[in-house]
């Protein structure tokens, strides 16, 4: 592999892992501090996806359609926690994983009555069409490089707001004694409701932003939750830098891993996430 | 009655099918210091827990400054100025000191802020060298003035304290003594849980003691001291 070439793979996998990223921090801090297995996070990346589809269909533009796409991915995790998951805190794992199974079942027969079951791509913005030339044969697409830049200053944002704004202190006090915060004045369920809104958001962000590398298609939500769970495993459930720092390595594993191992690139990521529990069965990243 | 700042009326409190509180009244005025006293397991930290709302009461009403708040929130039970310690501490181990106390800084009812974080750092000067540890890599003494300072952040009228110096050593109790005294004096209203009976009544002006979730003495502080019958018969191990 020449320079180039491994220039792309990398720039590729850390444009995947941080995508990756965006859909298992979401999980991740649902799981964290809420304490809920939600199957139907990767139902959220799809929905994104769609909404991209849809809305840039409607308005010719995919800024406004991720725009409009972002508030509405807000209003429909605070309606779907306050409706559904609020119920489900107190309950046992198999009930969630019934319930947010369900949901997934529920998302993909709406996406097929409402688009259809076809496979559909969404045109990337011409500001970002171009691609930069390499050498005389290769070139990278300025759009990967941008959903990269991206997923870097939300990484940063969320770091602010969990690590220094009281929004993010409360929240993960809330993940440690939910009774205490209340005691303290703090609406926890208002907490908890912005925490999930904002897992949804990211999940629906991240596909919105995918939409047009990867089109738009059934199903598209069910490989990312797997790959997202993997990534939250590995990192250690609830760390949010545990997430990032898997996603990109989960990332680097399945570029990588489809390039130099073509036969077992499917297998790669499970036997990375198999040996890194062998040697830390909390995930590299403890709670914390 | 408007010096009521929480009142218990005829509680009724169960743990699934065991019933711990018979009909508990109890009530605290402003600027009020109370010595709630009862041996383990008699309803103490029932009642408080359900005159904060975390769980509720089967019949009864709790008042919070003349308002029915039986099945309130208990956020909006504490932003009526009522700040808890519980038994154990509650600290948040996975914040910072600092964090600690600033995620639960606020303005009190009357939108009163003399307890500022800064002056929080002057009551608890041990606190001020730790501000960047973990809560949890605290001493127990250290981490019952951090849940005292982080409840006194939200400009409390009331300020409840379960089992205020268990496990403490008596060096460290004096120390917790001295606060609550610095506390009273502010006008702050405190209920106060406590295993040393002596140094609860001396602090205190009215006692109330619960016996099998009833309450079976309510008085002044100094007769309880006084009554070494009384602390044997209720209190005694």
């Amino acid at each position: 592999m020449d320079f180039y070439s491994f220039l792309i793979q990398v720039l590729n996998s850390v444009q995947y892992g941080l995508l990756l990223f965006l859909v298992a921090s979401g999980l991740t801090l649902v799981f964290g501090i809420m304490g809920i297995i939600n199957l139907a996070h990767g139902a959220f990346y799809m929905v994104g996806a769609y909404m991209a589809f849809a809305l840039s269909s409607l308005t010719g533009n995919l800024f406004t359609a991720i725009l409009l796409g972002i508030p509405l991915s807000l209003v429909f995790g605070a309606f779907l926690e306050w409706a559904l998951f609020s119920h489900l805190y107190k309950r046992d794992h198999l009930e969630q994983v019934l319930l947010t199974y369900g949901l997934i079942l529920i998302f993909e027969e709406l996406r097929s009555l409402l688009v259809d079951d076809e496979v559909h791509g969404v045109a990337i913005p011409d500001v970002f069409s171009a691609s930069i030339a390499l050498n005389d044969t290769l070139s990278y697409p300025v759009y990967r490089l941008v959903i990269s830049a991206v997923c870097i200053v939300l990484a940063i944002g969320l770091y602010f707001l969990i690590q220094r704004t009281r929004l993010g202190m409360m929240i993960r006090a809330g993940s440690h004694d939910r009774d205490m915060v209340q005691s303290l004045g703090i609406n926890i369920n208002l907490i908890y409701r912005t925490v999930f809104a904002l897992g949804v958001t990211l999940a629906a962000f991240a596909g919105m932003l995918a939409a047009p590398i990867s089109s738009v298609f059934p199903g598209m939500g069910g490989g990312v939750l797997i790959i997202s769970f993997v990534i939250v495993v590995i990192g250690g459930i609830g760390s949010v830098w545990g997430a990032l720092f898997a996603a990109l390595l989960v990332g680097f594993a399945d570029t990588f891993g489809k390039v130099l191992l073509p036969d077992f690139a499917g297998a790669i990521v499970y036997v990375l996430m198999a040996a890194v529990l062998l040697w830390r069965p909390e995930g590299i990243f403890k709670k914390g | 009655m408007s010096d009521v700042l929480l009142e218990a009326k005829e509680l009724h409190t169960y743990y699934g099918s065991s019933h711990i509180l018979h009909g508990v009244d109890f009530k605290i005025h402003r600027g009020e210091t109370l010595a709630l006293m009862g041996r383990n397991g008699m309803g103490k930290t029932t009642l408080i827990r359900s005159m904060m709302g975390l769980v509720r009461p089967r019949h009864g009403r709790v008042m919070v400054r003349g308002d029915d708040m039986t099945s309130a929130a208990t956020h909006r039970i504490a932003r009526q100025g009522i700040a808890y310690v519980p038994e154990g501490r509650g600290i948040f181990p996975n914040l910072s000191v600092k964090e600690n106390l600033l995620m639960s800084a606020r303005a009190g009812v009357d939108g009163q802020c003399n307890w500022t974080y800064e002056r929080v750092l002057e009551t608890f000067p041990r606190l001020s060298e730790r501000l960047t540890n973990g809560g949890g890599q605290l001493s127990g003494g250290e981490q019952q003035m951090l849940t005292i300072g982080r409840a006194l952040m939200t400009n409390p009228d009331l300020l409840i304290l379960d089992e205020a110096t268990e496990g403490l050593a008596p060096l460290i109790a004096r120390e917790i003594w001295r606060i609550v005294r610095e506390i009273r004096k502010s006008g702050i209203a405190t209920v106060i849980v406590d295993k040393n009976h002596a140094a609860v009544t001396s602090i205190t002006d009215r006692s109330v003691i619960i016996v099998k979730g009833q309450v079976v003495f309510d008085g002044d502080s100094e007769i309880v001291r006084k009554d070494q019958e009384l602390i044997q018969k209720h209190l005694g191990v």
